[in-house]
């Protein structure tokens, strides 16, 4: 092999932006993906760069269709980002984002699982600076709890990692399958970083509070690193079915009444990874195809969303449903540009999301689990509305907020029409993302009965909208915040600490208080005698002591006659 | 804001309701063309006439109402963390 590990550019690049300044590290940062591109171009199947770590033998490079597919996403990803955010003058951020996409190549190209950990902790402390830039006290701890939470699912993946390594003797990253503790305890690992149910919190919480451009890139890697991952480890695990259709269900509830639009595309993130998890977990050809196709789409659209977010929350430094409103008249191209995302994680016709997530629902009806499609349709209606509707609808449409400002600059404006133009290739051209997929693909998207249920389920569901709107039934954008599982470890448990501190504090207290009633009597009985007007404390003349030696002596005297 | 402000495409409320009826007509035509083209079904219920359509509308309709009502459940003030 000739070519280099992909995410040795990206460090190389990420020390580079470090020495250089200015206009130069911009050029490192832009010209960072694009050799990394070349050298992965010229990447040959296959494993290499082994390196010696005591008894084991770390494999730093191992590219088969599965990685090479992730590895050539997170390039396009890697630029996308970086186009958009050249404005930006900030070395944290510069060099965070290079470690960052570095580790994610790192991660999706390593062969064996101690590789895995240690580019998966890098990953981990890398975007916690993307969050930590944002400079706000509300970042600074939505980072902490977003690195404890990181951290935690780390030492999760080393714990099982070990104790396959013990057992197995053999730390190869290929099928895992669940089979024990060692196997459950990296599926939780993976999960966590994939925001499964109740393990989601941390990306709602910390993604929203990134800086305009941050966000870009923190939605780009660490879950499609998770789905990687669960491709690799988990095929055909069959919780992931269940636990893939309640990712797509629960978030879009949250979706619909929050506020803010960026921790909407949160929300509905996690909509998307459902349908990835759910086509991991059924396992077939169409199923795993449907997955990762989906994971690139929704890398490009996702991407598209946060940018246009990320573009008003740059213009306005509102990014509030209930602040926002009317800015097609100041942001007309941005407007355009996020209505093409928006159609494509509707999956409309012609559009990315269509030629993929059909595939996990056409997967679900031929494996026999009608209950799990219907999930995921009532899904794919709801993200509709969330994401394809409410997203462009309050920021752009709706009222009229007053707002008057400018389209955004031409860079962020460059990167989101790269973005539109890959949705609308790969919507209406999908045979080229097909021919990188693991598995040959037989679907045909574009049926005509596809194309029309399809356009069925979001005409009548924008008709939903339409309605509901017009009858005022629709839920007005509202400030304030939405309990969801992070109020245990936000609110129960430091309660509860709090709540343990103060009972200690208060048993200290009684207990004090006893003692000190019981030992009243006692003080005040000293005090009688010894106080300043005791009887022990008086001044006693010599003559009495005098007297009374004597009397001693003369008992003594007596005693001894007796 | 501004007196001689341009007029937008969206502050003249014709246009408002021409975006409805358009969308009135794109969803009559789409059920429409159902009688036309022939369905195969994986699934029984899937074969229904019209079932995408109303599986749609009724999925938003639900998903609105229940989030309606889970807001009265678990909205806060928005520094309900921060004390």
């Amino acid at each position: 092999m000739t070519s280099l590990p992909p995410f040795v550019v990206f460090f190389a690049g990420a020390l580079l932006a470090v020495l250089t300044r200015g206009r130069a590290r911009a050029a490192v940062l832009l010209a960072v993906p694009i050799v990394g591109a070349v050298n992965l171009a010229a990447l040959a199947e296959g494993s290499g760069f082994e390196v010696q770590l005591l008894d084991y033998t770390l494999v730093l490079l191992r590219v088969d269709r599965l990685s090479f597919l992730f590895g050539l996403l997170f390039h396009l990803a890697a630029f996308l980002g970086i186009v958009f955010s050249l404005h930006v003058r900030d070395r944290v951020q510069e060099v965070a984002t290079l470690l960052y996409a570095g580790a994610a190549l790192g991660a999706v190209f390593a062969g064996d699982l101690i590789t895995l950990f240690l580019f998966w902790e890098v990953l981990a402390v890398a975007s916690a600076f993307l969050i930590l830039a944002r400079r706000t006290d509300r970042a600074y701890w939505a980072a902490m709890r977003y690195l404890v939470i990181q951290i935690t699912a780390g030492v999760l993946l080393l714990a099982g990692v070990l104790m396959i390594a013990n057992h197995s003797g053999s730390i190869a990253f290929g099928f895992i399958g669940l089979d024990g503790l060692a196997s459950w305890l990296i599926l939780l690992a993976f999960g966590t970083k994939a925001a499964f149910p109740l393990l989601h919190n941390w990306l709602t919480d910390a993604y929203p509070e990134s800086t305009p451009t941050g966000t870009v890139f923190l939605s780009a890697f660490t879950t499609k690193v998770a789905v990687y991952a669960l491709a690799r480890g988990f095929p055909g695990a069959e919780p992931l079915i269940y636990i893939g259709a309640a990712m797509t269900m629960f978030p879009i509830f949250f979706a619909v009444i929050e506020n803010d639009l960026r921790r909407v595309l949160a929300y509905s993130m996690i909509n998307q990874l459902g349908f990835m998890v759910c086509g991991i977990g059924l396992g077939t050809a169409l199923a795993i195809n449907g997955a990762i196709s989906h994971a690139f789409n929704d890398v490009i659209f996702k991407s598209l969303l946060f940018m246009s977010m990320g573009a008003v929350l740059y213009r306005t430094g509102k990014i509030n449903g209930s602040e926002l409103g009317g800015l097609y008249k100041s942001m007309p191209l941005t407007a355009g540009l996020c209505i093409v995302g928006a159609a494509s994680i509707s999956a409309f016709p012609l559009f990315s999301g269509f030629v993929s997530k059909s595939m996990v629902l056409a997967a679900a009806i031929e494996e026999g689990h009608p209950v799990v499609w219907l999930a995921l349709m009532f899904a794919s209606a709801g993200v509709f509305h969330h994401a394809g509707i409410k997203i462009p609808f309050f920021a752009f449409f709706a009222r009229d907020s007053g707002i008057r400002t400018e389209e955004a600059p031409f860079n962020m404006l460059l990167a989101m029409g790269f973005a539109a133009v890959i949705c609308v290739f790969n919507g209406v051209y999908p045979w080229l993302l097909y021919s990188l997929l693991p598995f040959p693909v037989e679907y045909h998207p574009y049926t005509i009965e596809h194309v029309l249920t399809q356009t069925q389920l979001l005409l009548f569901a924008a008709l939903a909208f339409c309605w509901l709107k017009l009858f005022g039934l629709y839920p007005p954008e509202l400030r304030g915040v939405n309990i969801d599982a992070e109020w245990v470890y936000r609110k129960a448990l430091p309660a509860a600490g709090g709540g343990a501190v103060a009972a200690l504090a208060a048993a200290r207290r009684a207990a004090v208080d006893q003692t000190r009633r019981a030992a009243t009597p006692l003080i005040a009985a000293v005090y009688r005698h010894h106080g300043p007007a005791g009887i022990l404390a008086r001044p006693w003349p010599t003559g009495s002591m005098a007297f009374w030696a004597t009397l001693l002596l003369a008992a003594y005297l007596v005693l001894y006659y007796l | 804001m501004a007196e001689r402000e341009k007029e937008y495409l969206f502050d003249d409320p014709r246009n408002v309701r021409r975006v409805i009826y358009g969308l009135y007509a794109a969803c009559a035509v789409a059920l429409g063309a159902e009688l036309i083209v022939a369905r195969h079904a994986e699934h029984p219920w899937e074969g229904l006439f019209g079932f995408y359509a109303v599986y749609g509308f009724i999925a938003c309709l639900l998903l609105v109402l229940a989030a309606r009502e889970m807001r009265k459940l678990l909205m806060r003030g928005e520094d309900y963390y921060d004390d």
